[in-house]
């Protein structure tokens, strides 16, 4: 799907969330100087199409009391990864799985999963039935346990103008 | 054997959680079953309160009291990571004594949206998300610049995930 401009427009409207208030998608229509039907129309499709995967409540995972959050990072045979990377992502505890390249020597995982619990031992008791689970035991892997959090919020994709990307040497 | 009785996760009862005491019905409901197919319609509001049977301005009052308490991020929709525009995960190295002054500096770009600390040797963890490649490597250079740390560069090559909203409780 190729998007328009205006696409991007409604796309810079929204990323920040629907107003709360009784018809949200005409204030962001009247915003943007289109109907209220025809955003209601262009959101479905770009649902369709899978550029917007949910449209809903976004929860805060920390402040709901899963203070646990641990990026598990796997070293995993290229050959294996679309196997392996499946199987992670059907687990429920898991949220995002997702193939990254390796940048050696550095950096020699190329699988990425985000598991979230209350508490640490929590999240290391389900790691661990996921491995013994599905026979990982041979693969390389890494938990790195969320510290601070400094910023949290949604993405900005579209630019407005007053956030247009950095140039290099700006 | 019927083909429901096979396990193909480890994790089934990871659902079973404990909802924080201090919720009432109406925000669990709100928390856990519209985090995707929330309506686009004229007034969703109306519709979820339909559903709930329960007045359209409890619903939308309830929504903004999670949102003012911090508990969700906001009420709308999640692209797809690299639909919508370009992004990448990113890492610093930082010692210790630098890394609150690092965290603060990349944080005020407006082009880093999370940005945790990790318990690992890359202990610097952010996520840069711009219109386009471009603008992502403009950031990086910049933050390489300013700090003098090589940054990790580990943009999304394939996702496994499929972005169903968070479990909280069942």
């Amino acid at each position: 799907m190729v998007l328009s401009e205006l696409d991007r427009e409604l796309i810079a409207e929204i990323q920040g969330g629907l107003p709360l208030v009784a018809r949200p998608y005409a204030a962001i229509a009247n915003r943007l100087g289109m109907t209220e039907e025809t955003l209601m129309a262009r959101l479905q499709e770009l649902q369709s199409d899978g550029l917007i995967k949910r449209m809903g409540v976004v929860v805060k995972h920390r402040a709901l009391g899963y203070q646990a959050n641990a990026m598990v990072v796997w070293d995993i045979p290229d050959e294996d990864v679309e196997r392996v990377g499946a199987l992670l992502a059907a687990e429920t505890c898991v949220t995002l799985c997702y193939q990254r390249p390796r940048r050696l020597p550095q950096w020699p995982y190329n699988l990425f999963c985000m598991i979230h619990g209350r508490e640490r031992n929590a999240v290391l008791r389900r790691l661990a039935q996921i491995v013994e689970f599905h026979g990982l035991e041979q693969l390389p892997h890494s938990v790195l346990f969320s510290g601070r959090s400094f910023k949290q919020r949604g993405a900005h994709y579209a630019a407005r103008e007053d956030s247009l990307p950095r140039s290099a040497h700006g | 054997m019927s083909i429901t009785n096979i396990k193909t996760r480890a994790d089934d009862t990871a659902a079973a959680l404990d909802a924080p005491a201090s919720l009432t019905p109406l925000e669990k409901c709100l928390l856990n079953e519209y985090q995707r197919g929330f309506p686009v319609c004229a007034e969703p509001f109306a519709e979820i309160a339909a559903q709930q049977d329960v007045p359209e301005a409890q619903v939308i009052a309830t929504l903004a009291s999670l949102q003012q308490r911090g508990l969700i991020s906001r009420v709308g929709p999640v692209f797809a990571p690299q639909r919508a525009g370009a992004s990448t995960l990113a890492a610093l190295s930082v010692t210790g004594d630098r890394l609150p002054a690092v965290a603060d500096m990349v944080s005020r770009y407006d082009e880093v949206n999370h940005n945790y600390e990790r318990e690992h040797h890359y202990n610097l963890w952010f996520v840069v998300t711009a219109a386009d490649e471009a603008g992502v490597q403009g950031v990086l250079e910049d933050i390489e610049m300013r700090t003098g740390l090589a940054v990790l560069d580990l943009p999304l090559e394939q996702s496994f995930y499929i972005d169903l909203g968070f479990p909280l409780w069942c």
